[in-house]
């Protein structure tokens, strides 16, 4: 029991990474109809900038001879990092997708992948092959309840994860902007007649998408220390999965699917050994798309003149 | 009509407005002078350039050739969200609503580009943004009140019956404070009564907002009972306008338009 309840919190913990990112894939498909196929690398470079910042802030603290509180720290460091990674999704929109707007879906694409691999190689270039760990941002405490072992950064991953989830969607539900996304996942040509333009909807959609892959890089900095200019791939390719599984576009979706993502390989690597466990694990999505094409919440799209 | 226009100048002018596609001339000479608070009416059988027409004027295609002012204001090559800012309203034969949303975002999101409030104002909750969004919020019901539809706010709009739809459509075209209508087919789909109540409805919204309404019919009897004047298109061509009296008695007409709608 207390191991299942172990690996419980585990899956929470990956369900939370994959889930943020998810969200960024559904959101810009949901309005673009577009797989943002840079957005791995989006949470890579925010992972990196999280990561700079940090290090910043403890030298800055370090340099006033002040001893920062973790907290505020990790505050600081999500939110700066989150408002900085936004800009680059802003540019990934501005230069690389809207002049391909109205250019086949898969040439957009195809855009995507190449400005994923310029980061990557664009990071690799300017920081070299050095691996670099991410400053532990706050002690790392190990709580036992009644034999089940977790630490206070899992419950700080879940709990950020969770917030960000419910401030995106009071986001979308409360404010013009959301409502204005939701209305443009519907149709292109009624919504800019309400004075709503896609050129300022479509960068929101990218910021947001991007500032929450950074958060998700952070929390994900903090459980794996050790950054890499290649951990976009598969981390990006699996919350895509997660996305897809959500049903395309959909927000709630992609967030139940990214820690359903969690359960099903946290689970699988309990009972199989670990080698087999993302074999094992997407084999039973594959079989699950199977039965549901679109996913969980997804549907036939009405807005067939966008692709 | 001439005369009358010098001394009071139109709303909306179309002047010889021509388009092809391709090698197929979809409009061919199309003119229009609608008046401050005129409803007019523009008739004919499928295919003969109704909604063309409607697109052209909005936006959405560019007229080979011709003119097209609002208010002495040029309209050709703007885009649509520039012509539906300087306050041409429309509706859509298949509605084009936002399925997953609710009856009362539709009117709201359609006052977007009234509201001023900023992102920090979203996220902070400023005193503005409240205050914008309870204007919007009690504007928006007196909307749905007027189109009788405020049973309805928090619904999702697939779920309602199809009149019901096409006048939270038009309660989302009036929130947007046109001076000009476009109403295509609005009582396509629906029952005897929800068209009876269509033209009540109608009828209340160009006497409360004094606006100018073009619409698009199949159904004689409701053109007939709501337009000072119709223009009756085949192929592309006016070949009769007139009040509906004289519509209704013209030969060229009952053979162009309702000899077709016997066959079909």
């Amino acid at each position: 029991m207390a191991f299942f309840l172990q690996n419980v919190i585990n899956a929470l913990q990956w369900g939370s990474f994959y889930a943020l990112i998810a969200l960024g894939y559904s959101m810009v498909y949901s309005i673009l109809m577009l797989f943002n196929f840079t957005h791995g690398d989006i949470f890579m470079t925010g992972t990196y900038i999280g990561f700079g910042v940090a290090t910043a802030l403890v030298a800055l603290a370090t340099a006033l001879s002040w001893s920062m509180p973790g907290w505020l720290l990790l505050v600081l460091t999500i939110i700066i990092a989150m408002f900085l990674t936004s800009i680059l999704g802003v540019v990934v929109e501005r230069v690389g997708y809207r002049p391909l707007r109205e250019a086949p879906r898969a040439s957009a694409a195809i855009t995507g992948l190449m400005i994923g691999i310029m980061l990557e190689y664009g990071n690799l270039a300017i920081l070299g092959t050095q691996r670099y760990n991410f400053p532990s941002i706050i002690e790392t405490v190990t709580y036992d309840v009644g034999g089940v072992f977790f630490t206070n950064k899992k419950i700080l991953i879940v709990g950020v994860a969770l917030l960000l989830m419910i401030a995106l969607h009071q986001f979308i539900h409360k404010t013009r902007w959301g409502m204005a996304m939701r209305a443009m996942s519907y149709d292109f040509q009624v919504v800019p007649l309400m004075g709503v333009s896609l050129n300022v909807i479509a960068p929101m959609t990218f910021a947001i998408g991007s500032a929450l892959a950074a958060a998700g890089g952070i929390l994900y900095g903090m459980a794996y220390p050790v950054l890499d200019p290649f951990m976009g791939i598969l981390l990006g390719w699996k919350s895509f999965v997660a996305a897809i599984l959500g049903g395309r576009g959909s927000i709630l979706g992609a967030a139940l699917a990214g820690f359903l993502l969690g359960f099903i390989e946290i689970f699988t690597a309990m009972v199989f050994p670990s080698t087999f466990r993302d074999l094992i694990a997407y084999s039973i999505i594959l079989l699950i798309l199977t039965f549901r094409p679109y996913g969980f919440f997804g549907q036939a799209h009405s807005a067939q003149l966008r692709l | 009509m001439n005369t009358s226009a010098v001394h009071n100048p139109p709303l909306l002018q179309v002047i010889e407005m021509t388009h092809f596609f391709g090698g197929l001339r979809a409009v061919h000479d199309y003119n229009l002078t609608l008046m401050p608070g005129q409803i007019r009416g523009l008739i004919g059988p499928n295919g003969a350039g109704k909604t063309t027409i409607f697109n052209l004027i909005t936006g959405i295609h560019t007229p080979t050739r011709g003119r097209i002012e609002l208010e002495g204001r040029n309209l050709v090559g703007l885009r649509p969200h520039q012509i539906a800012a300087s306050g041409l309203g429309r509706t859509f034969q298949n509605m084009l609503l936002w399925r997953h949303m609710t009856v009362l975002e539709h009117v709201r999101l359609a006052h977007y580009a009234q509201l001023k409030y900023g992102l920090a104002g979203a996220f902070f909750g400023s005193r503005l943004r409240y205050a914008e969004e309870q204007r919007v919020a009690d504007n928006s019901m007196r909307l749905l009140e007027t189109f009788d539809v405020a049973r309805f706010a928090d619904q999702i709009v697939t779920n309602l019956p199809y009149g019901v739809q096409r006048r939270v459509e038009m309660a989302r075209a009036m929130a947007t404070e046109p001076k000009v209508l476009f109403l295509d087919e609005p009582t396509a789909g629906m029952t005897p009564e929800e068209l009876v109540q269509m033209i009540g409805i109608i009828r209340k919204i160009h006497e409360e907002f004094k606006v100018a309404i073009l619409l698009i019919e199949h159904r004689l009897k409701f053109v007939m009972e709501l337009c000072e004047r119709i223009q009756t298109l085949v192929f592309g061509e006016v070949i009769a306008e007139g009040t509906p009296e004289e519509i209704k008695n013209n030969p060229d007409v009952i053979e162009a338009y309702l000899g077709k709608e016997e066959v079909a």
